[in-house]
C-alpha cells in the first residue's frame, strides 16, 4: 500500500493495468488506481455501500518470479498480513481495518485511510523551510508545549511540529511492538497522517500557537496510521524489533536527510511507549554495528 | 583549489583495481568541459588478469595479493600500450582505497603509489562501489537510476540524493555473490572463468522442479546465509540419493536453478521497493553478479511492469576492472579531489555513502 509521490496521476492510470476480477463486477462508482507500490496495486473502491470507501490491495502475479514461488509468496503474505492487521486492530494500534479478502486471488479490502503519507508531509514541511534550519527566529515562545524528554528540545521552537510528529511516530511504533507485531518495512511512506478534522487535537499540540506557526505546523498534524503490513510478522524478539527500528532509521536518513538528526526523538518516545524498549534499543546498537561491518569486500 | 585540470580539454587517468581476485588496470579519457552534459568519457584501455583458484576452494588473501604483485607490471604495460598514450599524457593515478580484501588492496595501493612517485603524478583514492556506479552510468547513460550493486563482496540497493549514494537496502549477512561462489564450492564447480558464471550455465539445464529454499527479505534488506545453509543441506541430500518434492531425484542443475530463482527474486523485490520509494523507473545493475543474464531478465520484467527499463553492462564493466576506478577517480580529480601520498592508505571497510559525490548536482 506504499503510496506514490503524485496522487494526481490517478484517473488515467486505471486503464493501464487489467483489473483484478473482483473489481470487474458492477459497482456504483468505478474503481480508481491509487498507486502501484512495490508489492502490488492499490485501488480505491467501495465496500458494501456506495458511501463506504475502501482500499483494495491487489498483488498481481509477478512475471519475473517463478510461478510456484510467486503463488507461495502471494498467498502467504496476504494471509499473514490480514492476520497481523486484525491483531493490531484488536489491540488498538492505529491500522486500517480488514473488510474482506481472497488470498488465492491475491486481494484484500481494507478501511480507507484519509490523509497523506508522512513522507509527503515531512518533505512538504521541510520544503517550506529555509536551508539554515538552525537559524531560529526568536518568537518568545519559550514555554511552548514540548513534551518532556524530547531529545531535540534544544533544537528550538521552529522544529516543534516536526519533533511532535516524530514523537507520535515513536509512540505508534512502540504500540505496534507491544502488540507482538513487527512491521518489516517501516518507512515514512508506509505511515499515513490522518487529519484530526474538527474533533480537536488529542494532545493539544500546536493548538495555542500563533497563526503563522499554526499554518506551518498544520501539514504535520494528524494521527499516524501504519499501513502496508505486507512484510509484517508476529514476533516478540528484540532482534526483529531492532531491525524494524533500523529499517525506519535508514529509510528516514535516506528520505529526509535534512531531518535525520531528529530521529532520536522517535526512539525517545518509543522508549516511553513500550516497556521492553531498553533491550530493543540495546539490540539496535548491535544491528547498527553489524550494518557498518557489512561493507567488507569488493 | 587547483583548477588547471578543469580547464584542460583532454584529461586522462590511469586506474588500478585489486580489491578482490581481479587485477585490473585501465586508462580513461575525459573530453569537453568539466560538468558539462556534453563531456564524454572514452575507454582507452581496460586490461584485467584474474586469480583463479582450484574447484572447491576460494581465493585466499595471501595468494591473491601475490598474484596481483606478480602481474601488476605486465598488466600496467599492456594497459599503456593498448591506450597508445605516453606517460606524460596521464593526469592522475587512481587506485581502489576500499572496500575489499586487505592484502590485495595493499599490494595494488603500493604499486599505484610507486607509479605516482616514479612518474610524478598525483594520486586519487577511489571507493570501489562508487567506481562501479559511475562506470555503469557512463556506459549505459542511465541518468538517475536506482542502483543494484551485486558482487562477491557487496549487495546493496543504492539511490543518489544530495551528493551521496545512499544505501536503501543491503544484505544483512553475506553478499549474494558470496552465496553463489560458496555454493559452487559445495558442488565442486570450476572457478574458471567465475563460479557464478558456471552456476548460471548449469542452471539453464535445470528447472524441472523448484526446490523449496528460504526466502529472506527484511524490509529493503535481505539475507543469504540461511539460504546457503539450506542449499548445502539439499546438495548433501542429493548426493545421498534423496528425492525432490515430486518424488524424483534432482540434479545439481536443479539446485543451481532453484538457488538463482530464489535469490534473484529477492534482489528484484528489494530493488522494486526502493524504486517505488524514490519514484524512479530506471534501474542500473552493476557488480560481478550483474552480468548474470537471468538476473537482468528478471529485473527487466519488473522494470517493464513499472513502465521503466533496466540498464546493465557486460562482463568488461560489470566484473571488477581498472577503468571504473580511473573514471570515478578522474571525476573526483576534476572537482579538485587529491589523495596526498602520506594519506594514500586503503581500508577493508569503506561505505558507499561515505563519499561526497561532488561531481553530481
Amino acid at each position: 500500500m506504499a503510496t506514490s509521490s503524485s496522487p494526481s496521476e490517478t484517473p488515467t492510470q486505471s486503464q493501464q493495468f487489467p483489473l483484478p476480477k473482483v473489481l470487474t463486477y458492477p459497482a456504483s462508482a468505478p474503481p480508481t488506481l491509487i498507486t502501484q507500490g512495490a508489492e502490488g496495486r492499490l485501488y480505491k473502491t467501495t465496500h458494501l455501500t456506495p458511501d463506504r470507501p475502501c482500499a483494495l490491495k491487489y498483488r498481481p502475479p509477478k512475471a519475473y518470479r517463478h510461478p510456484i514461488l510467486d503463488a507461495r509468496l502471494t498467498k502467504a503474505r496476504l494471509s499473514s498480513e490480514a492476520k497481523v492487521l486484525e491483531r493490531c486492530w484488536r489491540e488498538g494500534v492505529p491500522v486500517p481495518a480488514v473488510y474482506a479478502m481472497d488470498p488465492a486471488a491475491g486481494w484484500m479490502m481494507l478501511e480507507w485511510i484519509e490523509g497523506v503519507p508522512v513522507r509527503m508531509a515531512i518533505n512538504e514541511w521541510l520544503g517550506e523551510r529555509p536551508e539554515e534550519e538552525e537559524e531560529e527566529e526568536d518568537q518568545g515562545q519559550q514555554d511552548k508545549d514540548i513534551p518532556p524528554g524530547a531529545g531535540e528540545a534544544a533544537a528550538g521552537e521552529e522544529e516543534a511540529p516536526l519533533v511532535n510528529l516524530m514523537r507520535r511516530i515513536g509512540t505508534v511504533v512502540g504500540a505496534l511492538h507491544r502488540t507482538g507485531v513487527v512491521h518489516g518495512d517501516l518507512t515514512t511512506s508506509n505511515m499515513m497522517l490522518r487529519p484530526w478534522g474538527e474533533k480537536g487535537q488529542p494532545n493539544g499540540c500546536a493548538a495555542s500557537e500563533e497563526d503563522q506557526d499554526k499554518q506551518k505546523g498544520k501539514v504535520l498534524e494528524g494521527d499516524v496510521v501504519l499501513i502496508d503490513f505486507g512484510l509484517a510478522t508476529q514476533s516478540m524478539s528484540d532482534e526483529d524489533r531492532a531491525v524494524d527500528l533500523y529499517v525506519l532509521e535508514r529509510a528516514f536518513a535516506s528520505t529526509h536527510p535534512r531531518a535525520e538528526r531528529l530521529f532520536t526523538t522517535v526512539l525517545d518516545s518509543y522508549r516511553e511507549a513500550f516497556k521492553k524498549a531498553p533491550s530493543v534499543l540495546a539490540k539496535l546498537e548491535d544491528v547498527r554495528m553489524r550494518g557498518r561491518k557489512r561493507s567488507m569486500l569488493g | 583549489m587547483d583548477n588547471t585540470i578543469a580547464k584542460k580539454k583532454r584529461r586522462i587517468a590511469l586506474g588500478c583495481e585489486g580489491s578482490a581476485n581481479k587485477l585490473g588496470i585501465g586508462v580513461i579519457l575525459h573530453e569537453g568541459d568539466v560538468g558539462s552534459p556534453l563531456a564524454t568519457a572514452t575507454v582507452l584501455s581496460n586490461v584485467r588478469h584474474t586469480f583463479v583458484s582450484p574447484p572447491g576452494t576460494g581465493f585466499l588473501p595471501k595468494d591473491t595479493a601475490r598474484h596481483h604483485r606478480s602481474f601488476f607490471v605486465r598488466v600496467a604495460k599492456q594497459a599503456l600500450s593498448d591506450a597508445g598514450i605516453s606517460i606524460a599524457d596521464i593526469d592522475c593515478i587512481c587506485y581502489t582505497k576500499g572496500p575489499g580484501m586487505g592484502a590485495p588492496l595493499t599490494s595494488v595501493a603500493v604499486a599505484a603509489r610507486t607509479l605516482a612517485l616514479l612518474w610524478d603524478k598525483e594520486l586519487v583514492g577511489v571507493n570501489h562501489c562508487v567506481g562501479h556506479i559511475e562506470m555503469g552510468r557512463a556506459i549505459t547513460g542511465a541518468a538517475h537510476p536506482v542502483v543494484l550493486y551485486v558482487s562477491g563482496g557487496n549487495t546493496q540497493v543504492i539511490a543518489y540524493a544530495e551528493q551521496r549514494y545512499r544505501i536503501f537496502g543491503e544484505t544483512l549477512d553475506i553478499a549474494v555473490g558470496n552465496c553463489l561462489d560458496r555454493f559452487a564450492r559445495t558442488l565442486g564447480i570450476s572457478n574458471d572463468p567465475a563460479p557464478g558464471y558456471n552456476i548460471e550455465q548449469l542452471a539453464k539445464q535445470g528447472g524441472r522442479v523448484l526446490l523449496d529454499l528460504p526466502y529472506a527479505v527484511k524490509g529493503m534488506d535481505c539475507s543469504f546465509s540461511g539460504i546457503l545453509t539450506r542449499a548445502d543441506e539439499l546438495a548433501a541430500h542429493m548426493k545421498a540419493g534423496g528425492v525432490g518434492p515430486d518424488g524424483e531425484p534432482f540434479t545439481p542443475a536443479d539446485l543451481c536453478f532453484s538457488l538463482q530463482e530464489t535469490v534473484f527474486a529477492m534482489l528484484v523485490e528489494i530493488t522494486e521497493r526502493a524504486m517505488a520509494h524514490v519514484g524512479s523507473s530506471q534501474v542500473l545493475i552493476v557488480g560481478g553478479v550483474g552480468c548474470n543474464e537471468r538476473l537482468q531478465e528478471m529485473m527487466g520484467a519488473m522494470a517493464a511492469d513499472r513502465g521503466g527499463s533496466v540498464y546493465a553492462t557486460d562482463e568488461r564493466f560489470c566484473i571488477d576492472n581498472g577503468i571504473m576506478i580511473a573514471h570515478a577517480g578522474l571525476l573526483a580529480y576534476e572537482t579538485g579531489f587529491r589523495t596526498p601520498i602520506n594519506e594514500s592508505t586503503c581500508t577493508q571497510r569503506f561505505r558507499t555513502d561515505e563519499v561526497l559525490v561532488k561531481w553530481r548536482k
